[in-house]
């Protein structure tokens, strides 16, 4: 296989960075502190356990309300359009081409920061998996001003997608070293610089979205 | 080209970023959870405790009669009826009010057709077992009468501030009576200023007078209750907030308010309060609760603790134990009781100095510092009583707490359970109520079932004849010895996995005690497969070499 050139292209601004950093903090420090509080295990006592899920759990929902409102402000949420062109593909690619050595069949591009399997699963998480937990956490945490409802089923609904974003976590961070050295995604996403083959070409399709007029 | 990129791509996002920085900044100090955090750096007292300092801020009682001066005090009494007499010729109907009350008949209706609760009727517990409609005698040292249950009330029972040997002296009195010795005559005078100074003395009833017999209700100091033993007459704060000198030094009258005598407390079936209101909400509730003085909110307002008072009694955290001071007893065998030692009967002492075998009685075991156990409890109980029929098979609950988590007057409340094994009817099914005291009763004779004919048979109820024993256990619900703030509950004692302190309350779901088995197992298969599948990938890579060939 010949030698590839690589370029590198400017992906994600400041803001997404922090964004995505502090969102990567608050979710680790809730999932861990979460899981005490679950009883899982014992670290830091349940009261102090409670105290940081119940203040970086408050933080996380206002900060996730301005992040919405910046994506929908500046268009950006179109990045996360469904769709299944080449989602297959990806798929095929994550199974089989990968260990093939075959090159990504859709590359990274300011206008189509994700791939079709990346848009379907960071929709997933965005538009399901966290406002189910934000909206049973913040009726666990206000549970009292409801009489009469429940703690048992939202406690279960709230673990349950615990587990899952725990999974999304641990994919996530597996699939930071499938870029084209171990770790430039994730330089990728530190400096906001990523390296890209230089033969790649972006389709019409990927950028059409977030295309300004 | 790539310089440019990058240079415009900087030069581009200097704004936003100070933008950005200044929006969060923004956020932080409008966030609920910033607002509480910058709440709990300002250490406010505690709503509760505010409340509570206000409610009894004019606690000073005042009155109008000074007791040492009254002429009818002022009297050689030779009986304590004609002492009552005294009382009642000012006081009219002070004595017609209290023999109405449970304190004197001992008998309250139960909702049961023909039962009478109290322990001069068809009631039963674990320990003497029975007051035998009084022919036990033995009881009878806690009437609050002169003489037993014949004659007149004896108001210096719960008024007299000195505790007075009335009886001793009224005899020797007798005694002297008539004789002309000089000497006597003047040991008559001195008697006879001792009996005025003691009925002079009079007060409204202190801890002393209540725990004459609720400190040692069972026949000693700390049997029965728990959290009500003598260590409650002079308290620290570390052992009772509110009853000690240096905490808010209550008499036992300051929550359990009185009406005409009839003192609130706990009735058997009827709830001690139906209703939690604070004193706001009605001054003149019939009893007061934690919550008249503390609010249904007590804790600080950011305090997650606040959210626990629709399901745990105040209790619950703020007594961490009982019998804290002096030991209380947790079980009581009479399987064991008629042994004896050279035809004598005898007592072999314990830990604590406490009896821990009497022929009289049985096998005893003493604790302190006892952890309660904790149900579901709307004020009310559950009794058998002598006439109902049991399971021998099984434990009886002689007395349990009712309540369920559906129902919004119920609270999980902490409880001592006092276990023990006593005698049964085998072929009534029912439990019996042997005769203890007395020249007939089970202490002088040792002869259980014919204490068991005589003691059922002054409550009417058939025996068969066969008897055998059964265990049983008795709830009392702990509420004295609320110890101080810093001493309460930690929340790991019930929100935990293991040995959680609520293991057996259900109906409420409590994080970290509680869990979705299904939800818990698929969360872990989910997770351990997504682990080992990237495991698996990323094996696969190294091994293939994502395909470069070099």
């Amino acid at each position: 296989m010949a030698r590839k050139h690589t370029k590198k292209i400017y992906l994600y601004t400041r803001f997404e960075r922090l964004w995505h950093w502090s969102q990567s903090l608050m979710i680790i420090l809730l999932i861990i502190t979460g899981f005490e509080v679950h009883g899982t295990y014992t670290l830091m006592g349940f009261e102090t356990a409670v105290n940081i899920h119940n203040f970086v759990g408050l933080f996380w929902l206002g900060s996730f309300a301005f992040f919405a409102f910046w994506l929908a402000i500046t268009g950006e949420w179109k990045q996360y359009i469904p769709t299944t062109r080449k989602l297959f593909d990806v798929i095929r690619y994550y199974m089989w081409g990968i260990f093939k050595g075959q090159a990504h069949p859709v590359q990274k591009s300011p206008g189509a920061k994700h791939n079709p399997l990346q848009r379907l699963a960071y929709l997933g998480i965005s538009a399901m998996l966290l406002p189910v937990q934000m909206v049973t956490g913040l009726l666990y945490y206000l549970y009292n001003s409801f009489p009469g409802m429940s703690l048992a089923p939202l406690a279960v609904i709230h673990t349950l997608v615990a587990f899952l974003l725990v999974n999304f976590l641990i994919i996530h961070v597996y699939m930071t070293t499938t870029g084209h050295s171990l770790f430039s995604h994730i330089s990728g996403m530190i400096t906001g610089w990523e390296e890209i083959y230089d033969t790649t070409r972006i389709e019409e399709w990927e950028t059409k979205a977030t295309k300004k007029a | 080209m790539n310089k440019n990129i990058k240079r415009l791509g900087r030069a581009g996002q200097a704004k936003p970023v100070w933008f950005t920085a200044l929006l969060f900044v923004i956020l932080l100090f409008t966030s609920p959870a910033a607002a509480s955090v910058a709440a709990a750096a300002q250490e406010e007292e505690a709503l509760g405790m505010k409340l509570a300092k206000q409610a009894v801020r004019s606690d000073k009682h005042w009155t109008t009669v000074d007791h040492s001066k009254l002429d009818a005090l002022n009297q050689n009494f030779t009986s304590g009826d004609q002492i009552t007499q005294a009382c009642l010729s000012c006081h009219t109907d002070a004595a017609m009010q209290f023999e109405e009350t449970i304190h004197w008949t001992w008998e309250v209706p139960s909702e049961k057709e023909g039962i009478m609760n109290g322990k001069a009727g068809h009631a039963v517990n674990n320990f003497c077992i029975s007051g035998n409609a009084m022919e036990d005698k033995g009881c009878l040292s806690c009437h609050a009468g002169w003489d037993g249950t014949d004659g007149l009330v004896n108001c210096l029972s719960c008024h007299g501030k000195e505790k007075f040997p009335f009886k001793e002296t009224f005899a020797d009195l007798a005694a002297f009576a008539g004789d002309d010795d000089p000497d006597l005559q003047e040991i008559v005078e001195e008697l006879h200023a001792d009996i005025k100074t003691a009925v002079k003395n009079i007060t409204l009833p202190q801890r002393n007078n209540c725990g004459e017999c609720h400190f040692k209700g069972g026949g000693g100091d700390g049997v029965k209750h728990g959290d009500l033993d003598t260590s409650l007459a002079k308290p620290n704060r570390m052992l009772d907030v509110h009853m000690a000198a240096d905490g808010a030094d209550f008499s036992c009258t300051r929550c359990h308010t009185t009406v005409k005598h009839h003192i609130a407390g706990r009735l058997y079936t009827r709830p001690a309060s139906a209703e939690r209101k604070s004193l706001i909400q009605d001054d003149m509730a019939s009893k007061i609760t934690c919550e008249s003085c503390h609010s249904a909110t007590p804790h600080s307002t950011t305090a997650k603790m606040n959210d626990h008072t629709d399901k745990v009694a105040c209790q619950s955290c703020h007594i961490p134990e009982f019998a804290r001071v002096n030991p209380t007893k947790m079980w009581w065998d009479w399987t064991t009781a008629g042994k004896m030692k050279d035809g004598k009967p005898y007592e072999e002492k314990g830990e604590f100095g406490k009896p821990v075998y009497k022929s009289i009685k049985g096998d005893f075991i003493w604790a302190k510092n006892v952890v309660p156990q904790y149900f579901w409890y709307n004020g009310s109980f559950d009794n058998i009583g002598i006439k109902d029929e049991i399971d021998p098979q099984q434990i009886v609950e002689v007395s349990h707490p009712l309540g369920s988590p559906d129902d919004p007057n119920a609270r999980i409340h902490p409880f001592k359970i006092h276990r023990g094994k006593q005698p049964y009817d085998k072929i009534n099914k029912q439990l019996v109520a042997p005769l203890l005291s007395g020249p007939k009763g089970f202490w002088t004779t040792f002869d259980m079932d014919e204490a068991i004919t005589l003691g059922n048979q002054t409550l009417d109820v058939p025996y068969s004849g066969e008897f055998d024993y059964v265990e049983t256990t008795y709830a009392f619900p702990i509420t004295h010895m609320v110890a101080p703030a810093t001493r309460s509950l930690e929340c790991s004692a019930c929100h935990i996995r293991e040995n959680s302190r609520l293991a057996g309350i259900s109906g409420v779901y409590l994080p970290g005690k509680d869990k979705s088995d299904f939800v818990d197992t698929i969360g872990l298969i989910a997770v351990l497969g997504a682990l080992a599948g990237v495991m698996l990938h990323g094996l696969g890579r190294f091994f293939t070499r994502n395909g470069k060939e070099e």
